[in-house]
């Protein structure tokens, strides 16, 4: 007897639980030939505001922990990612890439974790300094989280380009919200449940399905959010991402044009991005 | 709803008799409370209601690591919500212990807020009737015009009503010209029931208000607790004509949730009640998550607490 397939529904992910959205809207997404994949959430400006709470919630915690440990959380995620690798690739043709393509995708997505994972407790004392001043005093400059940070995911990768902008995102002790791809948006679900299943604290990732019209301007003007990076879009839609970030002066990190799966996507200047330097000037005697 | 001057009581100094109470529906009470937090409250009557929501705040401290700076600063922001917001109204009363009360007459001179103090052992209440009515005179004397007080609940759960009783009349007496809240610590009565008992003892004893909370004890103010209280409130005032006023405390730190307890408010009381003389709530946190939503209102921006005073 053949049995009925069990279709995912796919949810998204504030605070470590993975709600409907509390618009109750969803969209369908279509495969190739036009069929219906799934119904994606269509995430509101309230499902926004409840992440930016989680995230702030989780912020000072995840801040706190050692490097190490967050090192360790980081390179647990490349390790569950790697055991559902078959989930991914299949969740990726189903979005239309070839079967080498989506191999290629989810190899260089654990890759790229694992890359991140390292940096953890050493991107602090390359970007940190000592710094010579003319006066008597003992000079240091050290980096310190930027806080909540949106991410809006480059548009035209599902995994890849997700993990590459959280991870540095994260790594450095930010918490971030997270707009998944509007027209690939299955992965970013799924990669909810890696992230849920691989230690990482309640709040530290939340991501969102969704209309990217629809909820850049909340990314951008949101007082509670330190920081905006985008990777995608028109002059015009940068020009409003700046424009309404002004308001409470968040830092704004562009990365358009990025082939995401090049070596050279991957860098310590990206976790440098989301990252307030600090500068101490402690007396030292005459 | 009838006058709010009535203040000779009927009843004074006799215990009624609290096997007569009705019981409470649970069930029903959960039913209700679930009603009220489906109302969709939006742009004016939001705006209203979060006004309405600040000038019933009884801004609060009752910390054992308060300093006299610390409550002129807690005063201070109840002077000063928020400046940049223009035509906002100013909290109902500052509440903080015996000690500091003159601290927070002198810096709420000049300006129309109540001074609220604990008294009565607070928050056990596990003293001597004497202590009692000397914490009680010296918060008045020190300036306080409205006095909140703890009730015995290990009296009131052994069943010894006539004591609490008691203890209300006397501590009423010692308040003089002050309001008298009386908390009844529902999270330590257990049931509604209790909580349903306790309020008619209290308002028979003589209380000005009655309030959930001390805030001292999980958990503090929950919505089916005072919805009992409010119909304790409404049936009392059926009664004998004497309006009493509600106060919960503890746990509300929500805009939205305050606006679910004044729809509860509005609903169950009447417009007679929608104001600070005759509701309050008991809270620290409450005033900038309501300046949050205003702000929000205003701007259509999601705010942060960076840009809002402590208090």
């Amino acid at each position: 007897m053949s049995r009925l397939s069990v279709a995912k529904t796919y949810k998204i992910y504030i605070g470590g639980k993975f709600p409907r959205t509390e618009s109750g809207r969803y969209f369908p997404l279509h495969d190739g030939q036009g069929h219906v994949i799934a119904n994606i959430c269509r995430g509101s400006r309230k499902d926004f505001r409840n992440a930016v709470v989680a995230a702030r919630k989780a912020q000072p915690g995840w801040a706190g922990a050692s490097a190490y440990l967050r090192g360790q959380i980081i390179y647990r995620i490349a390790e569950m990612l790697e055991g559902r690798r078959e989930q991914f690739i299949a969740e990726l043709k189903q979005q239309g890439l070839t079967a080498s393509a989506a191999e290629k995708e989810v190899d260089a997505a654990i890759d790229r974790l694992i890359y991140y994972a390292g940096w953890a407790d050493k991107y602090q004392q390359v970007f940190s300094a000592v710094n010579p001043v003319s006066s008597s005093h003992f000079n240091f400059s050290v980096l310190e989280p930027t806080g909540v940070v949106g991410v809006l995911a480059p548009d035209d990768t599902s995994l890849l380009g997700l993990v590459s902008n959280v991870a540095p995102c994260i790594v450095g002790g930010n918490t971030c919200v997270v707009l998944a791809s509007e027209s690939k948006p299955l992965c970013a679900v799924s990669f909810a449940e890696v992230l849920h299943s691989s230690d990482v604290p309640a709040g530290v990732v939340n991501i969102l399905t969704g209309y990217r019209e629809e909820l850049t301007g909340q990314f951008a003007s949101h007082m509670d959010v330190n920081a905006i990076v985008y990777c995608d879009g028109s002059k015009k839609v940068a020009t409003a991402i700046q424009t309404a970030a002004a308001d409470n002066i968040k830092r704004v990190v562009s990365r358009v044009n990025t082939d995401w799966a090049k070596d050279k996507a991957q860098d310590p200047y990206l976790i440098k991005q989301t990252q307030e330097v600090k500068t101490t000037w402690h007396p030292i005697g005459s | 709803m009838g006058s709010a001057n009535v203040t000779t009581l009927p009843t004074a100094g006799r215990l009624p008799d609290l096997s007569r109470v009705p019981a409470v529906d649970e069930v029903g009470v959960n039913e209700r409370v679930a009603r009220f937090q489906s109302r969709s409250i939006k742009a004016k009557a939001k705006i209203d209601g979060l006004k309405l929501t600040l000038a019933m705040i009884d801004l609060t401290t009752l910390e054992g690591q308060d300093t006299p700076g610390k409550v002129r600063q807690l005063c201070q922001k109840a002077i000063h919500l928020h400046d940049s917001m223009p035509g906002l109204p100013h909290v109902a009363a500052v509440c903080v212990y015996p000690t500091m009360v003159s601290v927070a007459k002198e810096s709420l001179k000049g300006h129309d807020i109540n001074i609220a103090s604990v008294a009565t052992a607070f928050p056990s209440g596990m003293s001597s009737l004497d202590i009692k009515l000397n914490d009680t005179r010296i918060a008045v004397e020190a300036g306080a015009n409205e006095i909140d007080m703890v009730i015995s609940r290990g009296a009131f759960l052994a069943g010894d009503y006539q004591h609490v009783f008691d203890e209300i009349v006397a501590v009423k007496e010692a308040c003089g010209d002050a309001h008298l809240k009386v908390i009844l610590e529902t999270g330590e009565l257990g049931t509604l029931d209790r909580v349903r008992r306790a309020s008619e003892l209290a308002m028979h004893a003589g209380a000005d208000f009655i309030k959930t909370s001390t805030g001292k004890i999980q958990p503090a103010a929950t919505m089916q607790v005072t919805l009992t209280m409010l119909q304790a409130i409404r049936d009392y005032y059926y009664e004998t004509g004497r309006m009493v006023g509600m106060k919960p405390a503890g746990g509300i730190s929500s805009a939205k949730l305050a606006l679910h307890y004044l729809v509860m408010l509005q609903e169950t009381l009447g417009n007679a009640w929608m104001t600070p003389e005759w509701f309050r709530f008991g809270a620290s946190s409450l005033a900038n998550d309501v300046l949050m939503q205003l702000k929000k209102q205003e701007t259509g921006v999601y705010q942060s607490p960076d840009y809002f005073s402590k208090d």
